[in-house]
């Protein structure tokens, strides 16, 4: 085990290093920044000193050469627009996004679980139909819609939620927290729901499918057999089986979530990472946005890490080889 | 034979259909037998010939839109047809116990050996885990599982699928039921394996006086297993008695089909030293949704005649020899092996 998460640490800064190498050369590519950074009544003096002080004047593979080793220190750079370091300015979005997103995948995972598994049971009751149904607009009306329309329903018609804005936070350990505060939760829910209605109808398809895929296996009809409660059958035997894809995919999909909520933070105006990633975008920004996917990566190859670990706790079959790949 | 004694379970004109949009499926129809305590009941039939439903059928496990239509299921003199989902839960596994075909597919491949023991004992009887625990350890010791204990701990995966099968049969052994139906249990192993699980489970039976009913399309199993031998066809029991009786003086002619087809029958070389090849019933099974009026058997018959257009009634060929057809095989005609 131990040995399995060495190698995927290793094997993770090899993908670190092709994705910066990726980002560095497709932002040099869409433009000068001294063009946006730079009066554009300024001499050419002033350009050029301009371009010195942020390297820019030399040839790509030497500023990503330098990019590199400034990395191998812990320093991805400064910003080129806030003048302070691409990271800190990063991490200190992170949590707001990172609580929107646990909030929004609790959402998705404690009632489409649930609501799957019924659907998945019950798949001629009215019921059974009507979240089919439901997920169906859930996955298909676009976030920003969606967005839209509950603001002007919870917050311009009912006036019951705030539309914008993170609310008041607490501080733990030096992090601004809005989940410890009734004040932060009443602007949380909002974006919180907006960006579940997707996932959420995901997992109910998926559970759903499982459950109904599930309910043929042999093992299911066994259980029958063995006299077993009905809530023992689905809630150890099916749920067990069927949680297997669904971690998977609430892994990949939480990622999603934390590095591009982008539309829903917009619309909420919550000053998470995914507003900072679009305005150091069209600045070109360059240190800001390698070092926003640099981190985007780390947090897929963590969350495909423990989602690995969650897979051979649930399904004994699996076993995490670390002399093999 | 125990057949003097009050039997386990006694079936009686049991019929289960399936009605879709298309109308009704007759799977099990007008089936009747008995099996006595520790007695195995051979229930031989091709796929599709409502051998297994009709398992399902007596253990409550019809799917819908699946349903007994009518009939009558008794065990140990209690009606079950009429039991609530309740009742019938609590008899399951407890009373009647059931053991399916592929090893494989019946345990659950993320529970642990012992969870899906203990969880049988205890889905009837408030006992302590450690207490079930006790049970599991000693059923697998009993159907010759070596280190129980090791296994107990072990996953479905890490089992081979004999092994599997003797954990199948010590769940279904867990609760000392009256009846045991075993689904063509031995189909998928080895022949070697085979053979040792149809010796165990017949020792096994009659020291504890349980009803077996051995569902199987090999006559081979029945010759060396069975008491007593039903042959279904097309949802009908079509011949039933002494497994000598059936197998020796068939009276039906697709249970002589059914004994010509088996290889065994065709291994005498003949003057030339070659064997014969296999003979076979012309025809195929037919799907139960375009059954052909009267006796289903008919249009492969070879001795079929106007009066099999009506459905043959039950004749008595000899005491406990029952077969339904116009056209009796003469006795004489039996199989000489």
């Amino acid at each position: 085990m131990p040995l399995f998460i060495l190698r995927r640490i290793l094997q993770s800064f090899n993908v670190l290093f092709v994705m910066s190498l990726l980002v560095f050369a497709g932002v040099y590519a869409i433009g000068n920044p001294l063009d946006l950074l730079v009066d554009p009544n300024a001499t050419a003096d002033d350009m050029a000193r301009a371009a010195a002080s942020l390297g820019l004047d030399q040839p790509l593979w030497v500023q990503y050469g330098r990019f590199l080793a400034n990395a191998m220190r812990g320093d991805l750079g400064n910003s080129f627009i806030h003048g302070v370091p691409a990271l800190g300015l990063i991490v200190e979005r992170l949590p707001a996004t990172l609580e929107l997103a646990v909030v929004a995948m609790l959402i998705a995972v404690l009632l489409g679980i649930p609501l799957g598994l019924w659907a998945g049971l019950k798949p001629d009751s009215w019921t059974g139909r009507a979240i089919m149904a439901g997920s169906i607009l859930g996955f298909s009306l676009p976030t920003f819609w969606v967005g839209l329309m509950l603001i002007m329903v919870f917050a311009v018609q009912l006036g019951w939620l705030p539309a914008s804005g993170r609310g008041s936070t607490a501080d733990v350990l030096g992090v601004s927290i809005s989940l410890l505060t009734a004040d932060g939760w009443r602007h949380l829910l909002l974006p919180a729901a907006n960006l579940a209605l997707f996932k959420l109808s995901l997992i109910i398809r998926l559970t759903r499918s499982g459950t109904r895929e599930a309910l043929l296996q042999d093992y299911v009809k066994f259980a029958r057999a063995k006299g077993l409660s009905n809530a023992r059958v689905v809630g150890v035997h099916v749920l067990k089986n069927i949680l297997i894809p669904i971690v998977t995919v609430v892994g990949l999909e939480f990622g999603s979530l934390i590095a591009f909520s982008v539309v829903t933070e917009s619309i909420f105006a919550w000053p998470g990472m995914g507003k900072l990633l679009l305005d150091s975008i069209t600045q070109l920004d360059r240190p800001v946005v390698v070092a926003y996917l640099l981190l985007v990566v780390t947090l897929y190859v963590l969350i495909n890490l423990v989602v690995d670990l969650l897979y051979a706790a649930l399904d004994p079959r699996v076993r995490l080889a670390g002399a093999r790949a | 034979m125990n057949a003097q004694r009050d039997p386990t379970l006694v079936v009686d004109r049991l019929t289960t259909r399936f009605v879709g949009r298309r109308g009704a499926v007759t799977a099990v129809d007008d089936v009747s037998f008995s099996v006595a305590p520790g007695e195995v009941l051979g229930l031989v039939g091709e796929s599709g010939s409502g051998k297994s439903m009709t398992g399902f059928s007596i253990l409550g496990l019809v799917d819908p839109p699946g349903e007994i239509a009518a009939g009558s299921i008794r065990l140990k003199g209690r009606e079950l047809s009429d039991l609530s989902a309740r009742e019938w839960r609590a008899l399951r596994g407890d009373r009647i116990a059931m053991i399916f075909q592929d090893p494989m597919m019946t345990l659950n491949p993320v529970l642990r050996i012992d969870t899906q023991m203990i969880e049988t004992v205890r889905a009837h009887r408030r006992i302590s885990s450690n207490a079930a625990r006790e049970l599991a350890c000693d059923a697998l010791a009993r159907v010759g599982i070596p280190s129980p204990d090791e296994r107990l701990r072990a996953y479905p995966h890490q089992l081979s699928g004999g092994m599997r099968q003797r954990v199948a049969i010590a769940i279904a052994l867990l609760n000392a039921p009256d009846l045991i139906i075993a689904d063509e249990p031995t189909t998928a192993l080895d022949v070697t394996i085979q053979a040792q699980i149809l010796f165990e489970m017949q020792t096994l039976c009659r020291e504890s006086g349980t009803a077996l009913i051995w569902i199987t399309h090999d006559l081979a199993v029945v010759a060396g297993l069975a008491d007593r031998v039903c042959v279904m066809y097309a949802g009908r029991i079509v011949e039933q008695g002494s497994t000598a009786q059936v197998l020796e003086t068939p009276a039906h002619p697709y249970t002589r089909g059914l004994l010509d087809s088996t290889p065994a029958a065709n291994v005498q070389p003949d003057e030339a030293g070659r064997t014969q090849p296999l003979r076979q019933i012309p025809g195929m099974a037919p799907s139960l949704n375009e059954l052909p009026a009267g006796c289903a058997f008919r249009p492969r018959c070879t001795r079929v005649s106007d009066l099999c257009q009506q459905v043959p009634p039950e004749v008595e060929l000899a005491p406990g020899h029952v077969a339904r057809c116009f056209h009796p095989l003469p006795a004489a005609q039996g199989v000489k092996s």
